[in-house]
């Protein structure tokens, strides 16, 4: 069991759906990050994923590109990512950190010495984007066999053959996305959602869990309702992205967090 | 048989699309299924004589193919060496080899029933050639073009946008080619019902470096032919530039169990290849990763975090290469080597003056490498160059260079 079953766990038996932050490791600089991911929890966010910069995030829009830009600027790399995230643990023993990026700056670490990393700095599950099934032996397996979660990601182009490989070897969550594009783009569609997210219960026991296009309380509350949780992301990201104190930042959370959680 | 097989160097990709360890499919789950259905649908074509017979056809009457393998006595001459011959691949319906490529793809896409045609360009090249093919067909088409290319590359935007493509300028990062991929990527990930994504190189995820090689490859087959008609033998050294690898990977590639044929590919060393990393030399200069969808040898610093590149050439101003060649290099199958930007403008000059050819920057640098080595060879020798593109779309860029006045 990893902090990630025991939240969900926790949140079947208050009758609570998941609200699931992200936001981009050292954006605009450490410190802030720091300070944003601290307050993330009596913010309302149940997981918080934390974004790991990259030069060519090809999965994401221009608000989580010019957040890992900004990252990269201010000096941030892998190590100091993780640094960040063993900072968080210090203070908050229960809340579970999902690593989430591409997968160069982990192959150019090396994978044992990532996975021996992350677990040092509490790191609950990963998020890979450009890793799948296809190539799980790069790192999911290993992953997995550290103690970590594989979290995959299920999209509208993932037809009913292929559900089954996406779902093998997937542990924590189902991350579903709402939409065929990228982050920040689309709005997300409840009624669609609905069935796409049975569709995949049908198949596996795992909560799923909906993002991408999801940026207001009311959509964090539709898509909350018709899943397991809801995240959100480019939102958020795009307030930091703005100047905005973290004091702020953390009330545009809270609001997010109160939406899904009337869920 | 077996043991021919088994030292055969041109077996590859296995079945997860991996040349040894490069390759691969590194892409987002959205992309995943469609690049599987590509693989399904070029499996299908490759195995079928109409497909072929529709690419001759269009080669011969719309390409103009075969190129001619073309001796060149004066620069033979200058260089005092090797007997060179000039595989004329820029004299090719839009002025380069990227449109042997394209018009594979491009019948493919009409085969999967897709609407819509994307690509990504560096220098322009690709993206002419594949606005030119739409045209023809009657495709809609989008090409992704990074802005700082957009502004050194003005003529082929022009010719683009006349061929009735829309071009779309890529501000994220430094604007040059590996962003105009990402943003062609998230294109292809938003549209994913009606678009074809048509990729330039020998890169990307499985199926595309060995799709891309294998139309690429007439290059190579020809090359073979006529040097076989007009010398009786197969030459003994090839030589190509390479940004992602394609013009290069078409000559090479069907030459590869040749054992006595030498192979050159010559990457972009911009100002030198040293830690300043102020070039393109993924092979010379850089180190394995993953990036745009597989496995290969990549500009980037100590945290995976991909670097830029520079080179004076837009087609080559690429961070990567194709995964194939990652391999060749590791398996010393073939030879890498840099040019400088400085060594290619003095080689455009010098095809320019003794053969009348005004050359693109990037087979410039190929020539750069053949002056260095033409002259200790001995005059029986038979040197292969791959002329992949004309240099029309250069010469602002090489006025510049050279301080003159346009």
């Amino acid at each position: 069991m990893t902090r990630i079953d025991d939240t969900f766990a926790r949140l079947r038996a208050e009758g609570r759906k998941a609200f699931v932050t992200y936001i981009m490791g050292g954006d605009p600089d450490f410190d802030t990050s720091l300070e944003v991911l601290r307050g993330l929890p009596a913010a309302g966010a149940d997981i918080v994923e934390l974004g790991l910069p990259f030069t060519d995030p090809m999965a994401d829009g221009a608000t989580i590109q010019l957040a890992a830009q900004r990252a990269l600027e201010a000096g941030m790399t892998l190590k100091r990512t993780l640094e960040l995230a063993r900072r968080f643990r210090e203070g908050d023993s229960t809340t579970p950190i999902v690593l989430m990026g591409y997968y160069n700056p982990i192959y150019s670490m090396g994978v044992p010495a990532f996975l021996e990393a992350a677990k040092a700095a509490g790191i609950d599950g990963l998020i890979v984007v450009d890793l799948p099934p296809e190539e799980d032996d790069e790192l999911c397996l290993p992953a997995q066999a550290a103690g970590l979660n594989f979290i995959r990601l299920a999209t509208p182009t993932t037809d009913d053959a292929r559900l089954p490989k996406v779902i093998t070897n997937s542990s924590g969550f189902i991350y579903y996305v709402s939409i065929t594009g990228i982050t920040g783009a689309a709005s997300a569609n409840a009624a669609r959602v609905a069935p796409e997210v049975a569709r995949i219960k049908a198949k596996t026991e795992l909560p799923v869990v909906v993002g991408f296009g999801i940026r207001s309380p009311e959509t964090a509350q539709d898509i909350a309702a018709v899943a397991d949780g809801a995240v959100v992301g480019s939102a958020i990201v795009s307030q930091l992205g703005a100047g905005k104190p973290a004091a702020e930042v953390l009330d545009f959370v809270r609001s997010l967090a109160e939406g899904a959680h009337r869920a | 048989m077996t043991s021919d097989l088994l030292n055969s160097f041109r077996t590859g990709p296995d079945e997860r699309g991996r040349f040894g360890d490069f390759g691969g499919r590194f892409v987002s789950e959205t992309l995943m299924p469609l690049i599987l259905e590509l693989e399904k649908c070029y499996e299908h074509a490759k195995g079928d004589p109409g497909f072929w017979a529709e690419m001759d056809d269009l080669w011969k009457h719309y390409v103009g193919r075969p190129s001619p393998l073309y001796f060149a006595p004066r620069l033979t001459e200058e260089l005092g060496g090797a007997k060179i011959y000039l595989k004329r691949d820029e004299l090719n319906h839009t002025g380069a080899h990227k449109i042997n490529n394209v018009l594979g793809q491009i019948l493919l896409a009409r085969r999967m029933g897709k609407t819509r045609i994307i690509a990504e360009t560096g220098a322009g090249q690709h993206g002419v050639a594949t606005a030119t093919v739409c045209a023809r067909f009657g495709l809609k088409c989008v090409v992704f073009m990074g802005a700082t290319d957009v502004e050194r590359q003005k003529p082929n935007v022009f010719r683009m946008r006349l061929l009735g493509a829309e071009v779309v300028p890529v501000t994220s990062g430094r604007g040059t080619l590996k962003d105009a991929m990402n943003e062609a990527l998230r294109d292809w990930v938003t549209y994913v019902d009606d678009t074809f994504y048509c990729i330039g190189t020998v890169a990307g995820p499985h199926p595309y470096p060995a799709m891309v090689r294998d139309f690429q490859s007439i290059i190579g087959k020809e090359t073979r032919e006529q040097m076989l008609e007009q010398e009786g033998r197969l030459p003994d050294t090839l030589v190509a530039c390479i940004g992602g690898g394609s013009n290069a990977m078409g000559l090479f590639h069907p030459f590869l169990d040749d054992k006595g044929v030498r192979i050159i590919g010559v990457e972009a060393g911009g100002h030198g290849v040293d830690d300043r990393m102020e070039h393109a030399a993924s092979l010379t200069g850089g180190r394995p990763g993953v990036l745009h969808g597989n496995r290969t040898y990549l500009l980037q610093d100590e945290d995976g975090q991909i670097l830029e590149g520079h080179s004076i050439s837009a087609g080559l101003d690429y961070p990567g290469i194709g995964p194939e060649h990652s391999w060749l290099h590791d398996m010393g199958r073939v030879e890498y080597v840099s040019v400088t930007d400085k060594e290619a403008l003095a080689a455009f000059q010098l095809s320019c003056r003794t053969e009348g050819i005004i050359p693109a920057l990037e087979p410039s640098h190929a020539l750069a490498h053949v002056t260095k080595i033409a002259p200790e060879l001995p005059k029986d020798h038979l040197l292969v160059m791959n002329m992949c593109g004309r240099g029309d779309k250069d010469i602002f860029t090489v006025a510049e260079h050279l301080g003159a006045e346009m």
